[in-house]
């Protein structure tokens, strides 16, 4: 059997912890960073994200805001994923992450924590919530890509 | 009389179709105010127009096309008589109160100059803010609000305190979409005529739950939609009185609005209310909503008022109960009861009612300048209406009791 599928309790507290003790918290002023603001007229998920990249590297990544406990565990457990990555191997944790949210079959082994939100398209209206981290990052790639063409 | 929500719930699909259940759970739908269910006669009347009498209305002369016009007229009049209008000339179907809203601040817009006044509420929805907000920019016109006293609600005293002679437009929400206070309308409307203002009525929110005479408070303008009052979507009203609708400029243009157009640019206008209905109408709509005025007004609504009191005052006990709510408008006037959950976000908490089979809203219900004075991000927002029974109520309870544990909407 999966781990995620035994270990149900485990997973529950994951998200518990990284909502009450959010990982990289926090706000830098430094032009090196990509800030990406994720909000919504539908939720009150307010959260920003901060992203370093250096080549092809992710050096830092910072966030800060307020949201529901799926989406900021959601994003505390993304930071500590791709802090320090490289951006192939993030795109690559996010493809798979999508794939979870999708209900299709996915590589539980680069998930890490992430895991944890298997079980979030029992409630499909809070997909958004869960992913909201990983679409910050993507529109964080893309803003990197067109500081790179200036 | 007495409503007997059970009996009710015999004209309603949503409940009679399916047997009061959704998803293998009792249905327990606690979102009125953001859409109402239809009865089989409001669904009934739209199918009217699709079965039996489809044809473009104002357009045709044939006999068809003439049945249509007269459902289509009588919709209108019966529209007219659930607000006491004076005239059914002075209903303009709209397809919602957003629409309304917008129609009424682009068509005011001639009316206003660098200086004047707009007069809202920190308290008003989206759609009785932004509007207004856009129509400032362009006349240079100014915002201005009145103040929220401790309950976060509108006192006569500081609406007084906030007309000025320079007041032009007063615009509120005659039930509050978030607390649901209620105003006194009439005095409200009095007062900003004294200063020589014009008095617009966002009644998305009373319409359903009180009786609305537009004779009697005076206001200028009236704005609701349809499917918050058993209606279908895309259908609504803005009531104006024929003076004030002779000022407004139409905000579409197009088809059957217009008298006679040539080459050079020289348009003349059909009559009031035609100009204000540019393009085919969504007569079908119309048709649903005139039932609807016609379903609540046979039910009659100090019967409605009773049974939503009855049904808010058992909610707000039950919480209390609780223990670890927070409330946010214990001494409302209408069957809303805004909330929070102790140190959980609001979104979690209508997930995990949603696990429970209990519909209720969470956010900041589209009032987006109110969570400052709330001072809180969220809020959660259970909304009763004619068909909700004491059972959804403490079913909504009981939910709300372990609402701390709502991680189990994912895992158990």
């Amino acid at each position: 059997m999966p781990f995620s599928l035994d270990h149900q309790e485990l997973l529950r507290e994951i998200i518990v912890d990284n909502y009450q003790h959010p990982r990289n918290f926090g706000e830098v002023n430094d032009d090196s960073y990509v800030t990406i603001h994720m909000d919504s007229a539908s939720c009150i998920d307010d959260i920003y994200i901060q992203v370093k990249m250096v080549s092809d590297k992710i050096e830092d990544v910072k966030w800060h805001g307020t949201g529901c406990a799926i989406s900021m565990a959601s994003t505390s457990i993304m930071s500590e994923l791709i802090l320090g990555a490289k951006k192939e191997d993030a795109l690559n944790i996010m493809k798979e992450f999508n794939k979870m949210m999708a209900g299709e079959d996915f590589d539980e082994e680069v998930l890490g924590d992430a895991i944890c939100f298997i079980n979030v398209n029992r409630q499909p209206s809070r997909i958004t919530c869960a992913n909201i981290s990983w679409r910050g990052l993507q529109k964080a790639f893309l803003e990197e890509e067109k500081k790179e063409h200036v | 009389m007495r409503l007997d929500p059970y009996l009710l719930r015999k004209d309603f699909p949503m409940y009679s179709k399916h047997d009061s259940s959704f998803e293998g759970k009792p249905l327990v739908y606690l979102d009125n105010c953001a859409t109402s269910f239809k009865p089989q006669c409001v669904i009934d009347a739209c199918n009217h127009y699709y079965e039996d009498i489809t044809a473009n209305t104002r357009r045709g002369d044939y006999s068809l096309a003439h049945q249509a016009d007269k459902a289509y007229d009588e919709a209108r009049a019966t529209v007219a008589k659930f607000l006491n209008a004076k005239d059914s000339k002075e209903i303009v179907f709209t397809s919602g109160d957003t629409f309304g809203m917008n129609m009424a601040a682009y068509g005011l817009l001639p009316l206003l100059k660098e200086g004047d006044e707009i007069l809202l509420s920190p308290s008003e929805h989206a759609s009785n803010v932004l509007p207004w907000f856009e129509v400032a920019k362009l006349s240079k016109a100014k915002i201005t609000y009145v103040e929220l006293d401790e309950e976060n609600r509108i006192t006569l005293e500081n609406y007084q305190k906030a007309l000025t002679s320079k007041t032009k437009i007063v615009s509120l929400a005659s039930v509050g979409n978030v607390l649901g206070y209620a105003i006194d309308v009439k005095k409200f409307v009095s007062l900003a005529h004294e200063v020589g203002a014009l008095y617009i009525d966002d009644a998305a929110q009373s319409v359903a739950h009180k009786k609305s005479d537009v004779q009697d408070s005076d206001v200028d303008i009236l704005v609701f939609s349809g499917h918050k009052m058993l209606g279908p979507t895309g259908i609504g009203t803005l009531y104006g009185k024929m003076s004030v609708l002779e000022k407004m400029k139409p905000l579409f243009y197009g088809g059957e609005m217009n008298a006679r157009f040539k080459r050079d640019g020289y348009l003349t206008l059909d009559d009031i209310p035609e100009r204000f209905e540019a393009g085919t109408q969504n007569v079908a709509g119309a048709l649903g909503l005139a039932k609807a005025c016609e379903y609540l007004s046979s039910i009659g609504f100090d019967a409605i008022e009773e049974h939503e009191a009855m049904l808010r005052k058992r909610a707000i006990e039950g919480l209390k109960k609780n223990g670890n709510a927070i409330i946010y408008n214990e001494n409302s006037d209408t069957g809303i009861v805004t909330f929070n959950i102790k140190d959980v976000f609001a979104q979690d908490v209508a997930t995990y009612l949603s696990s429970k089979g209990v519909f209720v809203r969470s956010g900041q219900h589209c009032a987006k300048i109110l969570p400052e004075y709330l001072k809180t991000q969220g809020t959660v927002r259970a909304s009763f209406y004619i068909y909700n029974t004491i059972e959804d109520v403490d079913t909504f309870i009981a939910a709300c009791a372990t609402a701390e544990d709502f991680l189990d909407a994912f895992f158990s």
